[in-house]
């Protein structure tokens, strides 16, 4: 790497100018209002870029779960019975004020999750908003989504676990096909994350949505899982790591609870020589550094054909040089803040493991901020299939790059995985991109593109990566009986 | 009564196109209503669910590239050879003496329509399950349905023939491979249908059947990591039982309750049923450059 390819002069510093209140302390919201958890136990929520406590949220116990959930089953009644073209007419309401809250919704977005603020302003909050609106829409309409169901009916409660990734996303794909089938929900967001879903609460609270019908519960593990095991739920959603799903999978046997659940990755994105380069690199960018890697469908494993190489590589290093990394507020920022210590300590376990295996680490060597969770983009070369880097999964800005010679092989060393979530091809050739798509074992496949996404579009994935899908017409299946 | 002694057979294993004695060396004689050993029948071990799984595992990727036509021909190729051997089929699920001629008859008439209602359901799926999605972006997006895999059945209805036949048929439509666990205490009917899939140009593998006790062979479908969906006709303790097995690989399980009216319910038929037996996969592409 030459020097001359680095940026040879330093933006100024532009902040996210718009100052959002943080209460000190969050209960938990529960029938229409917000309260302190019976629990009587609260934990920090802290700024991942600054390690700064930036409020008390209330820990739940398996008391407040089962307010929350009487509290859904109560709304239930009137809920499922109200007619679909005024629940929907709630769901437009919430998309709106969204859109109206959306600053305030990124930035608190940023400063509890750590994300850039470009990407919390300009992919999450548009697809929040997209999403409640989308699926405002369907409530009247259900009946013509699902083929050979005519005379779709709600599940009832809907227990619901998020993860800290796309805290305010993950919220309103549960929520809004859920409410838009006619359920109510009780949702409990990731313990770093608890933020923009409790403000999401309040937006309820101004759209008038009957109380009970939302209910947000905060808490970790324990929360979670006196949620997902509670009796009187009749359907789980979860959103989260492979291992946890399979937990949930087993508590939820022969309950006859309804299950979907979105996990784990480790998806392929594969470049042909004939791609257009510089494109496909912008893809390799976008894949694998997108919300510091910390994406289900992240594409970690980056196949190029034999021929360019080098020459992907070298673009591609070129082009993480020019990546910065540092403060989320900072709307120059592309790589903010890992979300939390305990997520750090994973990528960086995986860093020195593929270093141990013989794979060989590259990254920018910039500067870090000497306060918060950092890590370099990084690149391995030379791995092999075999190796733990290339088929765990890491949820870290670390890409593997790996090469084949023929069609057969990228698309045997794409499928070589327990996961299925997505991929991506680049090629210039239409008839290639729609075989390699066709033989792809994923639930989405991003041709000359990658992470896509639209409340118009389902997504959700193959074998370990979880069943059910979310968004679109087959998304509102798992919300039906 | 003549003094010939009847030529009894053991009923064997039907995996990758070939009927084969179980692997563990076990058979259970088979009587009849009268009290009578007709035949043996195997009893299938965890080894010969394996094979059958590894079978159906090879033989399922061209069962699903090959087009919704052809396995449309096939399945309505099956239904020829049944309605053939009907008399066969009718004696077949008489054997045990619970039921009469009639609905005996009502059995296999319903089986022969089921497969051709399937038959024409194969070149369609894609159409009523897919459809392309209008996203807020210049991008041309659709999904589309595709076989999940190796599909494992277990019929625990009363309807050893029909049951089978609305178990399996959606996952072949769609071009998934099949491992079918029959009826327990009647799985002639069954066996009988086996006989007749290479007749019909079935494809080795596609449909593999294996007799032997629930009990054992439930948790052998739930716990295998090759499995990538269940569909079941079962009470609700074998249903916990498969349902557990989710956790092994995130297969994707469905429970019908085995005492649903095989004849008439409009489920059986509906494009619902496809919803077990599918992955839906979104494909993204650019339209403007």
């Amino acid at each position: 790497m030459s020097d001359s390819a680095r940026v040879p002069w330093e933006y100024s510093p532009a902040p996210e100018s718009l100052k959002v209140s943080i209460e000190s302390e969050h209960g938990i919201f529960i029938d229409g209002d917000f309260a302190p958890a019976r629990s009587a136990r609260t934990f920090p929520t802290i700024n991942p870029a600054t390690e700064e406590t930036l409020s008390l949220i209330a820990d739940a116990g398996a008391e407040d779960v089962d307010r929350a959930v009487s509290a859904a089953r109560k709304a239930f009644k009137r809920w499922s019975r109200t007619a679909p073209l005024e629940r929907g007419k709630y769901l437009f309401r919430i998309a709106r004020r969204i859109q109206e809250r959306a600053r305030e919704l990124a930035v608190l977005e940023t400063i509890d999750c750590g994300k850039p603020i470009r990407e919390s302003r300009d992919t999450d909050l548009p697809l929040v908003s997209q999403h409640f609106f989308h699926h405002a829409g369907w409530c009247d309409k259900l009946r013509y989504a699902i083929p050979g169901n005519s005379d779709p009916a709600p599940l009832g409660v809907c227990a619901q676990v998020i993860p800290w990734n796309f805290p305010l996303l993950m919220a309103a794909w549960k929520i809004a096909p859920a409410l838009a089938c006619g359920n109510t929900v009780v949702l409990k967001p990731a313990e770093t994350t608890s933020l923009t879903a409790l403000r999401l609460a309040e937006i309820l609270r101004e759209v008038e949505l009957p109380p009970g019908v939302v209910n947000i519960i905060t808490g970790a593990g324990e929360t979670g899982r006196a949620l997902v095991e509670h009796g009187d739920v009749d359907k789980v959603a979860f959103t989260g790591s492979t291992s946890v799903g399979k937990r949930i999978a087993a508590a939820c046997a022969g309950t006859g609870k309804r299950l979907t659940l979105e996990l784990g990755g480790k998806s392929p994105n594969i470049i042909f020589a004939d791609a257009a380069i510089d494109q496909a690199v912008e893809g390799i960018v976008s894949g694998i550094f997108f919300n510091q890697g910390e994406v289900c469908c992240a594409g970690s494993r980056v196949l190029v054909e034999e021929s360019v190489l080098a020459e992907v590589i070298e673009k591609l290093k070129r082009r993480m040089h020019q990546l910065r990394l540092g403060d989320p507020l900072d709307k120059n920022t592309d790589v903010g803040a890992i979300n939390s210590a305990t997520q750090l300590q994973t990528i960086r376990q995986y860093l020195d493991i593929g270093t141990a295996e013989g794979c060989k680490r590259f990254d920018t060597n910039c500067e870090l901020p000497t306060r918060g969770f950092w890590c370099r983009p990084t690149l391995f070369t030379g791995v092999q299939p075999a190796a733990t880097i290339a088929r765990e999964e890491i949820f870290g800005p670390v890409a593997c790059v790996m090469s084949f010679r023929t069609t057969d092989e990228a698309i045997e060393r794409a499928n070589n995985s327990n996961y299925g979530l997505s991929a991506g091809v680049w090629t210039d050739k239409g008839a290639r991109a729609y075989e390699v798509a066709k033989r792809l074992k994923a639930g989405v496949v991003w041709c000359n593109t990658f992470n896509e996404f639209d409340a118009a579009s389902p997504f959700g994935g193959y074998k370990e990566s979880g069943f059910g899908r979310e968004g679109g017409r087959a998304g509102l299946a798992a919300y039906v009986r | 009564m003549s003094d010939r002694l009847e030529v009894t057979k053991t009923w064997k294993l039907f995996i990758g196109g070939a009927f084969l004695r179980t692997e563990s060396g076990r058979s259970v004689a088979y009587i009849d209503g009268s009290g009578k050993c007709v035949g043996h029948l195997c009893a299938a071990s965890r080894k010969d669910f394996r094979e059958a799984v590894e079978a159906a595992q090879s033989a399922q990727p061209t069962w699903a590239d090959s087009s919704g036509y052809l396995r449309s021909q096939i399945l309505y190729r099956l239904a020829e050879m049944v309605e053939g051997r009907r008399n066969d089929f009718v004696e077949a699920l008489r054997l045990k003496g619970n039921r009469g001629k009639g609905a005996a008859e009502r059995e296999v008439a319903a089986t022969i329509d089921r497969v051709v209602c399937f038959a024409g359901w194969c070149d369609k799926i894609d159409s009523v399950m897919g459809n392309r999605n209008a996203v807020a972006g210049p991008y041309y997006n659709f999904s589309v349905p595709e076989p999940v895999g190796v599909v494992a059945v277990v019929d625990g209805s009363d309807a050893p023939l029909l049951g089978l036949a609305s178990l399996i048929l959606p996952a072949l439509a769609v071009g998934c491979a099949v491992v079918a666990i029959p009826n327990e205490s009647e799985p002639i009917p069954a066996l009988l249908l086996a006989e007749v899939c290479p007749t019909a140009d079935i494809p080795k593998g596609v449909f593999n059947l294996l007799t032997g006790s629930h009990l054992e062979l439930l948790e052998v479908v739930a716990s295998h990591r090759e499995v990538d969906a269940v569909v079941a006709a079962v009470e609700i303790k074998a249903r916990a039982t498969l349902e557990a097995g989710r956790a092994e690989n995130m297969k994707r399980v469905k429970c019908i309750d085995p005492s649903i009216d095989f004849l008439g319910d409009p489920s059986l038929t509906s494009p619902a049923v496809f919803q077990s037996v599918i992955d839906i996969k979104t494909i993204w592409h650019p339209h403007s450059t």
